[in-house]
């Protein structure tokens, strides 16, 4: 396991440079997870890029960095405390120097110079490249053929030139430098792998699960699965709207869902309060319609750029009155893709809102992903009940009742368009008909239908995965990216002698309760680790009935960075200590 | 060919006797009935307020959503069924307070579909305060020493803002508002038609009698052009909107027509499934 970073301004072409290395080393057959440190403007102001190299699976960030890349002296002074004798290449122009008390073997290199010796100092990420090859002891070919690939359509002079660029940083660390880098990856595993983010698994399942409009509104860090989306829908025969505000966002799939299309929204924290209103009508309608909220730093404006996983409140009972709404929580680009196509199959089956909860960290950091985990053509697609003219010819019924009571709640829709089938619904309380109405045991009546459709959830999904011995000592237990950092932590508790589960809930609402005992009933203590301030999983626990006073523990973040899984670790060894004391 | 009757529903109104909103039902009924519209192919959204009501009262799909958010929903009910023929209709609060935002889009996104604003100059529902197009001095429960707010245009607002169709009824002029909404469906495009629609409750102001004399027709000015957009704007100036007929009109390709690789069957009749083909074209992004 090795983890660079690169350190500069934003706009110098950190992202880039981080993104080839990604590439390269994933189409090697290493495994990589990598992140991002950036602000809320487009020019300048301090960004990094750190990515972890493996040949096993990675999926969290930390804090110590074996290489790291300075394009600027502000870099040096904030990360190089990271390195711990760790390799320090910086520009040579910055005249780099190191902070008192931070031991590094500092490399220096001209590489904007390189750069534009080449033709342009939009090389230098390419020179920093080469560069880093060469220090991580990797082989420069498969950089070279990445970059014949990746600008062949912009002509052989600028493959070579980027080539040279990349090959001057590459010789010139194993000339002027050599045996200054000790790092070596294990043996690479091949694959067909590829490198993707939660944002972009999400769409890609959205679109393999037939949603066809995409209606939203720019916001950090949810706009990826509309500029994705943007991309792709022209190859479906779909659309994406940008429009006006989260409101008509919202609204518009209510709209869309009412005429039978799979449509969607994705937002974060500032949109998603807008779109409590929308949510509500689909619910009492009972409208499918999916919306993301990417979770970011609240409340207000908050840190846009910032993780968090405090919205859960909000997603679970945001909004006025009693309405059925689903909540899945994805915590890998593997779960966000297949939460995106069943969110679907759930809001047509049991015909209303499916809210994904993601975060920031899910959502836009990168991490290696094998190909057939994103099997698009495979995906099922179930639109639930549906009535054609003909089956309503067969009703022979005067009225349609759309809101029809039935055992499990749900009742058969019609689209628009088709005969026989036209009815009113509406966000105003109703009839089986759809026509308004006031009366109390209706009422009554409507309210039990509507709520009673969520029984039929965990019979369609697991809701509480799980990893690790049935009666572990300690269960680590998460949601969202932060199940990243459990399980890297569990590896190093297992690696200490302990007995350690982690357990992540992929169902928040309706809480899988019973799925919730049954994985819960032969461990011991309970440490929950979620990025808020309120414990919010904890309070979820709480009302469902599932919170032991005596076994549940809370580690809480709240300060914009995700977990480590070092601060897991510490924070996990006491419990483990007590509970050896106790039981011995 | 669907009858006037087919159009219609059992459903007893909870209007007041007199109220305006009879006169915009039934000219909308009359319009579906002259444009060949079937009730299973009409899908009509219907915002909040008396006007909001309207739903309960054709045979049709009829989604009645959120305060302010007929815009939305309709487009994308649109766009989700194309071959449907949409309609939204709200009050003027609806339009023009809460909705307003979404007006603005509406009107220089172009999806084909026709707007009814049913415009009393007052909330009724919520039992008399002020609208955005009640004149300034304009007394109501909220407003007791008269409204200090200047009246919108809606108008003069929607021609600015790059609308391809804008006219103006009466609920009174049968007719006329009947031809009016039946040009606004065959318009392809978005077509607003802001329909003066009398409160007998809660304005003793803007009153039948008052319209009829302050109102003038533009279908009785040879002269008025309605593809002359600086003409349309200068009339609405100096009449202070009081106008009816059809205000502008030009000639425009829809929304839904110029979406890069939209198909002509609708969204919600597709066969979903994404083939390998596709799958892997769209994967490649990601090597």
């Amino acid at each position: 396991m090795i983890a660079w970073k690169i350190g500069g301004e934003q706009g110098e072409g950190i992202d880039s440079t981080g993104d080839v290395l990604s590439t390269v080393a994933s189409r090697m057959g290493y495994f990589v997870y990598g992140y991002k440190l950036f602000s809320s403007r487009i020019k300048g102001g301090h960004t990094t890029y750190k990515v972890r190299i493996a040949n096993v699976p990675v999926h969290a960030a930390t804090e110590n960095t074996d290489i790291l890349v300075a394009l600027n002296q502000d870099t040096i002074n904030q990360h190089a405390r990271e390195l711990s004798g760790g390799l320090l290449l910086a520009d040579s122009v910055i005249k780099p120097t190191l902070p008192d008390g931070v031991k590094a073997t500092l490399i220096g290199l001209p590489l904007t110079e390189i750069a534009k010796a080449h033709g342009s100092v939009v090389m230098r990420n390419m020179v920093s490249v080469g560069a880093s090859a060469a220090l991580l002891n990797l082989p420069s070919q498969p950089f070279l053929d990445y970059v014949e690939s990746k600008f062949a359509r912009k002509g052989d002079a600028i493959v070579q030139a980027n080539q040279e660029a990349l090959m001057d940083g590459y010789e010139r660390v194993k000339r002027e430098f050599a045996g200054a880098s000790q790092l070596r990856l294990d043996s690479p595993v091949p694959g067909d792998r590829l490198v993707i983010t939660g944002n972009d698994a999400l769409a890609l399942g959205a679109l393999a699960g037939g949603c066809r409009l995409m209606c939203g509104y720019p916001i950090t860090p949810a706009t990826d699965i509309m500029e994705a989306l943007s991309k792709w829908m022209p190859l479906v025969g779909g659309a994406v709207v940008q429009m006006e505000d989260e409101l008509g966002s919202i609204t518009a799939c209510v709209g869309a869902g009412y005429a039978g299309v799979r449509a969607m929204t994705a937002t974060s924290g500032p949109g998603f309060s807008l779109m409590q209103e929308g949510i509500g009508l689909a619910s009492m309608a009972e409208i499918p319609v999916v919306i993301v909220d990417t979770q970011r730093s609240g409340p207000s404006t908050g840190m846009p750029t910032k993780q968090e996983q405090s919205d859960l409140m909000a997603i679970v009972n945001g909004g006025h009155g009693e309405g059925p709404r689903i909540v899945l929580a994805p915590s890998s680009p593997e779960e966000a893709f297949e939460d995106g196509w069943q969110a679907f199959n759930l809001a047509d089956t049991l015909q209303t809102p499916v809210l994904i909860a993601s975060d920031l960290s899910l959502a836009l950091w990168s991490q290696t992903v094998d190909r057939a985990q994103l099997n698009g053509p495979k995906v099922t697609i179930d639109r639930g009940p549906v009535l054609s003219a003909e089956q309503l010819v067969e009703l022979g019924q005067d009225t349609f009742y759309r809101y029809q009571i039935t055992a499990d709640g749900i009742s058969a829709r019609t689209l628009p368009g088709t005969k026989l089938g036209q009815h009113l619904a509406t966000g105003v309380e109703h009839q089986p008909s759809g026509k308004v109405s006031e009366d109390p045991g209706n009422r009554a009546k409507m309210m039990e239908k509507r709520l009673n459709k969520l029984k039929q959830v965990h019979r369609l999904r697991d809701g509480v995965k799980w990893e690790g011995p049935s009666d572990a000592d300690l269960v680590l237990l998460a949601i969202g990216s932060t199940v990243g950092a459990i399980r890297e932590a569990q590896a190093i508790l297992q690696h200490e002698g302990h007995r350690v589960a982690i357990s992540w809930l992929r169902t928040l609402s309706p809480f899988p309760v019973e799925q919730f005992r049954e994985r819960f009933q032969h461990c011991g203590q309970i440490l929950i680790v979620e990025q808020n301030a309120t414990g919010q999983v904890g309070l979820l626990m709480r009302a469902a009935g599932v919170y032991d006073d005596s076994r549940c523990h809370s580690l809480l973040k709240y300060d914009g960075v995700q977990f480590f899984p070092s601060e897991v670790v510490t924070a996990a060894r006491p419990l483990l200590q007590t509970f050896v004391e106790v039981s011995g | 060919m669907a009858t006037l009757q087919e159009f219609k529903t059992a459903e007893k109104s909870w209007w007041c006797p007199g109220c305006g909103d009879f006169g915009v039902l039934a000219a909308m009924q009359k319009a579906l009935v002259a444009v060949g519209a079937e009730p299973s192919t009409t899908a009509i959204v219907a915002g909040i307020g008396c006007s909001g009501k309207l739903g309960n009262y054709i045979n049709s799909y009829n989604i009645h959503v959120t305060h302010g958010r007929t815009l939305p929903a309709a487009l994308g009910l649109k766009l989700g069924n194309r071959d449907l023929l949409v309609l939204a209709a709200g009050g003027d609060g609806d339009a023009y307070a809460i909705g307003m935002g979404h007006f603005m889009h509406a009107l220089r996104r172009n999806v084909n579909m026709t707007y009814i604003v049913m415009d009393n100059h007052v909330y009724g529902l919520t039992k008399g305060q002020t609208s955005p197009t009640s004149d300034s001095g304009f007394k109501t429960k909220t407003t007791p020493k008269g409204s200090i707010d200047r009246p919108v245009h809606p108008l003069m607002l929607a021609v600015s803002a790059g609308a391809t169709f804008v006219a103006q009824g009466f609920s009174s002029w049968q007719p006329q508002l009947a031809r009016l909404i039946q040009q606004g469906i065959e318009h392809p495009g978005f077509a607003l038609i802001n329909v003066i629609s009398p409160c007998v409750t809660y304005n003793k102001v803007n009153t039948y009698d008052w319209y009829k004399k302050t109102l003038t027709n533009l279908d009785d000015d040879p002269d008025y052009d309605s593809h002359n957009r600086p003409q349309a704007l200068a009339r609405l100036d100096i009449t202070d909107e009081l106008v009816t007929g059809i205000v502008y009109q030009e000639e425009s390709e829809p929304y839904e027509a110029q979406i890069p690789g939209f198909r002509d069957v609708p969204l919600a009749h597709q066969d979903w499934h994404v083939d390998d083909e596709t799958w892997n074209q769209i994967l490649a992004s990601f090597d």
